[in-house]
């Protein structure tokens, strides 16, 4: 198409510009308050910059006052293991609704299109009483065996492994494989591509996850990085915002760094929440 | 009479540059084809004319009117697209009455409301509406009107293509591969009913494809493109009778014309397969040494009488029976090539490896010099006589 | 080739049995819970009927929640549907530093939210923080935002916004990609070459499924609102941030009336369900083009 003006450049990165600013601006400050001393950050007048770099007495606090490396080691183990058991059960079955034709298929898939529709948040009362009586409270397990069943992710999985052609199952079939093998030596190599973003998914999920962890877990040792912010954030008591902030960005910064390293992918995999709903 | 002239059209994309300096005259009227394979420039051309994109150097003009100072809508072409393009979110009538409006109203006169709040917006309206009617009628649609392009086949999607082309009566319709998506027979009857069109209107048509039977059976004259240059620009006879350069030569003819090599020596006689058969004219005296050159002449041109004419000889080594005709390829016992000849059907069926001998005639070759440009050859009858 | 009926069995097992224990069978005790008066730790439990739901109807603690969250669902997919049709139309109206700004919005979308809503506190802080320090720069009155009753929801729904904006944003983005460069160039040749004209006759009705199909999903994200209540305003001050998912959450887990807080999650999942309908009928629709 033609080029555009130079006044309607100008007039776009003006716009778009100051709205990138506004909504880079909680991020901006957060990094510049964790660098400040708490003089500066309560002087009445409006400081950009510090003038006396305090990065090093904020980031020690935030570190020692609460384990804010354990909290994010937390949600590593907890992510993983999501994604691991959710991988291994709902992989399977994807292929078999995807390839398999077998009695009460179409029950199935109904259930499954149902369970889509049920929000994580409504089953939380009756999950709770059942891991309650059998003991689980407060454990990571609690974390993890709730959202060893991914729904969406059968879904998706199903509609990536409609694609792919049936002759591949049947050549693999006729070599001697038996079902489980082609689950993990065929179908998943040709996954690779949904299952990064299915991962994705899962991960920036359960990794944002507060609701769940504050239901489960008492013990700041095994709080996940949502759960321990707050907890760091009533230890700091609201009034030591360096350290406060320091906390903040350290927990996250590793999602931020996934997402600008990967950004492509990261936001198809959290688009995919949309989808879900 | 309008009449296009470019001269000099440069574009790039990124790295590659798509046209390299072309130039090109349209006259008024006719209908002209833009042939060439994929990524030779002739879309980019097209879109260049229509003011879809700018060129980096060079100038379009129409009719003294210098194209390129002007928006596509005020530049009086029509184009009709591969993927018909119509706006899928309105009816077949509105799609033909959108160009009359947008012309025939300003910028005021189409806000939203206005059509119940002015008279004169209205009275517009019902005009675009009559002489929709009217294109469609004569494209045979007009029953069409009220459906929307999702509820139409191929064939129907691109005749209402045309009529919204055809409704502003535009000084030159542009073509983009326009039946490129439709099967072989719809593509047999509209290829007719685009070429009745032109002679109807009498309006200019540039018409952009890759097949080549498209370009010679619709066109007045054909430009063969290739990566940016037009190779050749001629009417169809020319293009396949007198091609201008081998690589023409190659496109244009199926199966492809045969090419064999053949030698130019000191003083301009042609010798191929170890005989003379004849001289080129305005060669430059090369110190005496022997030039290499192309020998061409199409699998058709062949006869099985013994005439004036080139005789090509060996055994067969693959045979294609088409129904019409025999396509049967021929090694050569001196060299070890292969040629291709189209026999017709009621010649004794053939097996492979059984001998075959064709002549061609003398008017039927086509020299193309080292650099592949056609070379004016004088047969000499006499020489050829001397058996293989 | 039939694959005997004992290896489908093992491929499926697993997940029906997780899908059933963990999804279903929960939904299912949710709904029959709400019938009952049970509270966590009571040794017996009651049938009472619809009782709870006649008793939801009249508590005003529920209907200012079931009222704030509506208007928060408002709010939120109101700006962040118009901040990121706008921001998509821009970005996409030309080629220059679409990557940086895509980032931009996106960000707020790829972050931690309890972490950005603690950043966020500070930003609202009534004298430290960076809002209304900017404020009485240019002269205006600074306000205890998360504080102020008047104001509390407004300022969350801001933070509801500025998180959500980015999603709308990348789902606009594809959609307008969606356009055949086609149809386009087809309106140009016949005149349509003015930005509100192109906007009106081509982009915006082909736009339409997209922009049914962002809603929904902004709407769906924006009823389950939690972290930002729980963790700047607890659904203070004076209730005028109490939300749905927050009013659940202490029925059942501070106050373990588990019965009363059944009811609210079924109309809390009867509004889901109709915005997933929604969301699945204009879906449908989308590829109707």
């Amino acid at each position: 198409m033609n080029r555009p003006s130079l006044l309607f450049r100008t007039a776009r990165h003006l716009l778009l510009m100051t709205g990138a600013l506004i909504f880079l601006t909680p991020f901006i400050w957060m990094v510049l308050t964790s660098l400040k001393p708490a003089d500066e950050i309560f002087s009445r007048e409006l400081t950009l910059l510090p003038t006396r770099l305090a990065m090093v007495e904020n980031y020690t606090e935030a570190l020692t006052r609460v384990p804010l490396l354990r909290y994010l080691w937390n949600g590593v183990v907890v992510c993983a293991a999501i994604l691991v058991l959710q991988i291994l059960v709902l992989l399977p079955a994807a292929y078999a609704f995807a390839k398999i034709e077998f009695r009460g298929k179409t029950w199935a898939w109904r259930l499954v299109l149902l369970a889509l529709m049920i929000p994580h948040q409504a089953t939380a009362i009756p999950t709770y009483v059942m891991l309650h009586h059998a003991g689980m409270l407060n454990t990571l397990s609690a974390l993890i065996v709730p959202f060893s069943i991914s729904a969406f992710g059968i879904f998706l999985m199903r509609q990536f492994f409609r694609t792919v052609p049936d002759d591949l199952v049947h050549a693999a079939r006729l070599d001697g494989m038996s079902e489980f093998e082609l689950v993990w030596r065929v179908m998943l190599p040709t996954a690779v591509p949904a299952l990064f973003a299915f991962a994705i998914f899962s991960v920036v999920w359960h990794w944002n996850d507060y609701f769940w962890p504050l239901l489960v877990i008492s013990s700041p040792e095994l709080a996940t990085p949502p759960l321990g912010t707050m907890f760091f954030r009533n230890e700091e008591a609201g009034i030591n915002y360096g350290p406060l902030m320091a906390g903040t960005v350290l927990i996250t910064a590793p999602l931020l760094l996934l997402f600008i390293t990967a950004q492509k992918r990261f936001i198809e995999g959290v688009t995919l929440t949309g989808v879900k709903g | 009479m309008p009449e296009i002239k470019i001269k000099g059209l440069v574009k790039q994309f990124g790295a590659t540059q798509v046209l390299k300096g072309l130039d090109l005259e349209v006259r008024d009227g006719e209908f002209l084809t833009l042939l060439g394979s994929s990524g030779c420039g002739k879309s980019t051309l097209l879109r260049l004319i229509a003011g879809l994109d700018q060129p980096d150097a060079g100038t379009i003009h129409l009719d003294d009117r210098d194209l390129l100072q002007l928006s596509p809508s005020q530049r009086n072409c029509a184009m009709v697209f591969q993927s018909y393009a119509l706006y899928p979110h309105m009816t077949v009538g509105q799609n033909i009455c959108t160009p009359l409006l947008m012309r025939g109203l300003n910028f005021w006169q189409r806000l939203p409301a206005m059509r119940w709040l002015s008279p004169v917006v209205r009275r517009k309206h019902a005009e675009a509406e009559i002489s929709a009617r009217k294109v469609a009628q004569s494209l045979g649609i007009a029953d069409l009107l009220d459906r929307k392009p999702a509820q139409l086949s191929g064939g129907q999607r691109q005749r209402v293509a045309l009529a919204r082309a055809m409704v502003r009566h535009p000084a030159v319709f542009l073509f983009d591969e326009p039946l490129s998506n439709l099967d072989a027979n719809l593509r047999q009857t509209l290829r007719a009913e685009i070429r009745q069109l032109h002679d109807q209107l009498g309006v200019t048509f540039i018409y952009v494809t890759h097949d080549q039977h498209e370009a010679m059976s619709m066109s007045d004259r054909v430009a063969v493109m290739r990566e940016g240059r037009i190779l050749q620009l001629g009417t169809p006879d020319e293009i396949y009778n007198h091609p201008a350069n081998v690589e023409v030569a190659r496109f244009v003819g199926a199966p492809r014309i045969n090419l064999l090599p053949g030698e130019i020596r000191g003083n301009g006689s042609v010798w191929m397969l170890g005989r003379q058969i004849g001289h080129v004219e305005g060669m430059p005296d090369v110190n005496g040494e022997p030039v290499a050159c192309q020998v061409g002449f199409r699998p058709q041109t062949n006869t099985q009488a013994h005439v004036d004419g080139l005789a090509i000889h060996g055994p067969v080594s693959a045979v294609e029976y088409t129904g019409a005709e025999l396509i049967a390829t021929v090694k050569l016992a001196t060299s070890g090539q292969s040629c291709v000849f189209c026999l017709h059907s009621s010649h004794p069926n053939l097996r492979i490896g059984e001998p075959l001998r064709a002549w061609v005639p003398l008017d039927q070759i086509h020299i193309f010099g080292a650099d592949g440009q056609r070379l004016a050859f004088c047969p000499h009858p006499v020489l050829l006589n001397a058996a293989a | 080739m039939r694959v005997h009926p004992l290896n489908t069995l093992m491929l499926i097992s697993p997940a029906a049995v997780l899908l059933v224990v963990m999804l279903l069978l929960p939904v299912i005790t949710v709904a029959v819970m709400s019938l009952t008066d049970w509270q966590f730790g009571a040794a017996t439990l009651n049938w009472i009927g619809l009782a709870n739901y006649v008793e939801l109807w009249g508590d005003p603690v529920f209907r200012k929640s079931l009222g704030n969250t509506f208007l928060y669902l408002v709010l939120v997919t109101g700006g962040a549907v118009s901040i990121g049709l706008g921001a998509a139309l821009l970005i996409e109206s030309d080629s220059q530093l679409r990557g940086f700004y895509r980032t931009a919005f996106f960000m707020p979308v790829a972050s931690t939210l309890i972490a950005m809503a603690v950043v966020w506190q500070f930003l609202l802080h009534p004298s430290a923080g960076m809002v209304n320090q900017l404020l009485e720069l240019i002269g205006l009155t600074p306000r205890d935002w998360l504080n102020d009753r008047h104001v509390a929801l407004y300022s969350l729904a801001v933070i509801g916004i500025w998180q959500m904006s980015g999603l709308a944003l990348v789902l606009f983005l594809a959609g307008l990609k969606s356009i055949p460069q086609d149809v386009r160039d087809a309106g140009a040749l016949d005149g349509i070459s003015h930005p509100w004209e192109r906007f009106r006759r081509i982009t915006w009705p082909l736009l339409g499924p997209t922009t049914l199909f962002v809603v929904t999903v902004c709407a769906i994200r924006a009823l389950q609102v939690f972290d930002t209540v729980h963790v700047l305003t607890r659904g203070g001050p004076n209730k005028s941030t109490e939300v749905l998912l927050h009013t659940i959450y202490a029925e059942g887990f501070s106050f373990f009336r588990m019965g009363y807080a059944s009811a609210m999650t079924v109309v809390f999942i009867a509004g889901i369900f109709f915005l997933t309908q929604v969301q699945h009928t204009t879906m449908e629709r989308k590829t109707h083009y």
